[in-house]
């Protein structure tokens, strides 16, 4: 499989990464370049072969579900570029 | 007054203990060390000068005290992965600009608590994407080893290009790293230090800043096989803040180094002897074979045969957490904020201008594989190839297999700036074909140096160990280290 500068843009857009027009050739060969790469996991019989969920054998830890940590917004928020009141600033979402 | 920066970090923790220097003493003799060698050489992404001086007096206190911890008074450098309160913590990337957590990683906090003092934090290939420490924000590593006869700067390979660098130059008794593919057994096969990769859930992933969640580790990168044991004790351990956390006991590693191999039987894949492997990786592999054998271990050929699917693999599952990972950093919550018309220009606009080109596209690759109507071709393809990668190792180690002895990497280090690398990110993708199997299959590897290319560059092995049996590696590891009797010591040049 191999992608077109249309899908290249589309996937800038589905990551949220600004794709200038002069960057798409570059991307789109080299992001073809990896995926030829990948092409050969083709030759691999998987049938009847579970994915990996996990790589060691464990099942995964339960707590009980109450509030065990909190109570310090000012220091979930001291590395914002941008905050007020202790919640983060964005750009005006709902009109 | 000999150098106190010579010392291994097991001769610095016994010299402190038996109070022949101070702490202040060694940790100010590296500061000096650091400042004349890091113009030339950029291992350190941020000198914590003043905490570094703190912390020593404290040790020092403690020390005199009588309640010393096992490195008490030893200084370590960081990987910028590692969060570190109120400290340069940016995993040597523009988008997290200014970034001091208000945490501290369990890993650095486990050193903390044992005694150790913290140097600074040391650069890396950006979000640890990358094998020759290229893709920092903060410019690339120079390897402190140089071919014979050349001036040229070598990469220190990658990810842990900063760690391992100020290892091998004497700017850190030892240093944390990572290891997602290869990040910290590769950069010590070229730099001639030691570096091990834990079984997956040794150590503890929280506050390190994730990269692909199913095979990060944390490791030390140290100047011997006994000094890697000492520093991974203190940096092990069950946390129940990591939920992959296994909660094992954490053995004395140290203990194991001296055990020697013995009885052991060592494996030696016939996938990995690719084609056009120089000679003088097949030369070094044929040495460490005939030193275990010496030493009484027995040596059988092996077959792994989905081996040459791991990278592929890799390259679907590494950019996939990634893409999920990496989605936090949208200029709102921490670093740099690029501002936009809208909310969405400016997630994309910051994105764009704070994330490198490897990353972008190591994110836009991760995006395409779990997108819709690819997930299945892709995705879970790549984690079916994973566990028959994973079964190729179970059948080794129940056929009575203890460890598997492979090279480190396929050659030694390589320039700075090399174009044909630079040009074809599958190339660059290939230093990593030794030790990517060990992250997907979740196995603890070491990387020991155990001889020199034609040029006078080192070149390193690798052991492959049963998982939460690192105890053995550290044991064969040291039979490499000591059969080799090389004294991995680059020439000062730059001072």
């Amino acid at each position: 499989m191999s992608v077109d500068a249309k899908t290249v843009k589309r996937i800038g857009r589905l990551a949220r990464i600004r794709i200038d027009e002069s960057e798409l050739e570059k991307y789109q060969s080299e992001i073809n370049g990896i995926l030829g790469f990948v092409e050969q996991l083709d030759e691999v019989d998987v049938s009847g072969v579970e994915p990996m969920t996990s790589v060691t054998p464990m099942s995964l830890r339960r707590r009980v579900d109450v509030v065990s940590d909190g109570g310090y917004p000012e220091q979930i928020v001291k590395n914002a570029p941008l905050s007020e009141d202790n919640f983060f600033m964005v750009p005006k979402v709902v009109e | 007054m000999t150098d106190l920066t010579r010392l291994s970090l097991a001769a610095a923790a016994k010299g402190l203990k038996s109070k022949s220097f101070s702490s202040k003493e060694l940790t100010s003799a590296y500061l000096s060390a650091i400042e004349a060698a890091n113009p030339a050489l950029n291992a350190y992404v941020a000198v914590t000068h003043d905490t570094a001086l703190a912390m020593a007096e404290a040790s020092d206190a403690r020390i005199a005290a009588g309640n010393a911890g096992v490195i008490e008074g030893v200084p370590l450098g960081i990987k910028d992965l590692f969060g570190t309160r109120g400290t340069h913590t940016q995993a040597a990337s523009h988008i997290l600009d200014g970034f001091k957590p208000e945490y501290e990683s369990t890993v650095t906090a486990n050193l903390w608590r044992d005694g150790a003092v913290m140097l600074g934090k040391l650069n890396m290939d950006e979000f640890a994407m990358g094998s020759s420490n290229e893709t920092s924000h903060y410019g690339p590593v120079v390897n402190p080893w140089r071919a014979t006869g050349s001036d040229a700067a070598l990469v220190p390979g990658g990810s842990s290009g900063g760690s391992a660098a100020a290892v091998s130059a004497w700017l850190c008794a030892g240093a944390t790293a990572t290891d997602t593919g290869g990040s910290i057994r590769q950069p010590a096969a070229f730099t001639g230090t030691v570096g091990i990769k834990p079984t997956y859930g040794r150590c503890s992933r929280w506050g390190v800043v994730a990269f692909a969640s199913s095979l990060d580790q944390a490791g030390p990168i140290a100047r011997t096989v006994e000094d890697t044991a000492i520093m991974l004790r203190s940096m092990s351990g069950f946390d129940p803040k990591d939920s992959t956390s296994v909660d094992l006991t954490v053995p004395d590693f140290a203990a194991a180094v001296e055990r020697g191999v013995k009885g052991l039987t060592i494996g030696i894949p016939r996938e990995y002897r690719m084609d056009g492997m120089p000679e003088e990786i097949v030369k070094l592999w044929e040495h460490g074979i005939a030193w275990l054998k010496a030493e009484g271990a027995s040596v059988r050929d092996i077959s792994l045969p989905h081996t040459k699917y791991a990278l592929p693999a890799y390259y679907i599952v590494a950019p996939a957490e990634a893409s999920s990972n990496l989605a936090r950093y949208d200029g709102v919550k921490y670093g740099l904020r690029v501002s936009g018309k809208d909310i969405t220009d400016l997630y994309e606009l910051t994105r764009a201008a704070g994330f490198g080109r490897e990353v972008k596209r190591r994110i836009m690759i991760g995006t395409y594989v779990l997108s819709a109507g690819y997930y299945d071709a892709y995705y879970v393809k790549a984690q079916k190839v994973r566990t028959l990668i994973k079964r190729d190792f179970e059948l080794a180690f129940n056929d009575g297999i203890d460890a598997i002895l492979t090279p480190a990497t396929p050659s030694a280090a390589f320039v700075i700036g090399d174009e044909t690398l630079a040009a074809d990110p599958v190339k660059m993708y290939l230093n990593d074909v030794f030790t990517v199997t060990v992250n997907m299959a979740g196995l603890p590897g070491i990387a020991v140096p155990a001889g020199k290319d034609s040029a006078g560059l080192p070149l390193g092995l690798q052991l492959i160990g049963r998982p939460f049996d690192e105890e053995t590696l550290f044991a064969a590891g040291r039979v490499i280290e000591r059969s080799a009797g090389i004294h991995f010591e680059p020439e000062t040049w730059w001072r």
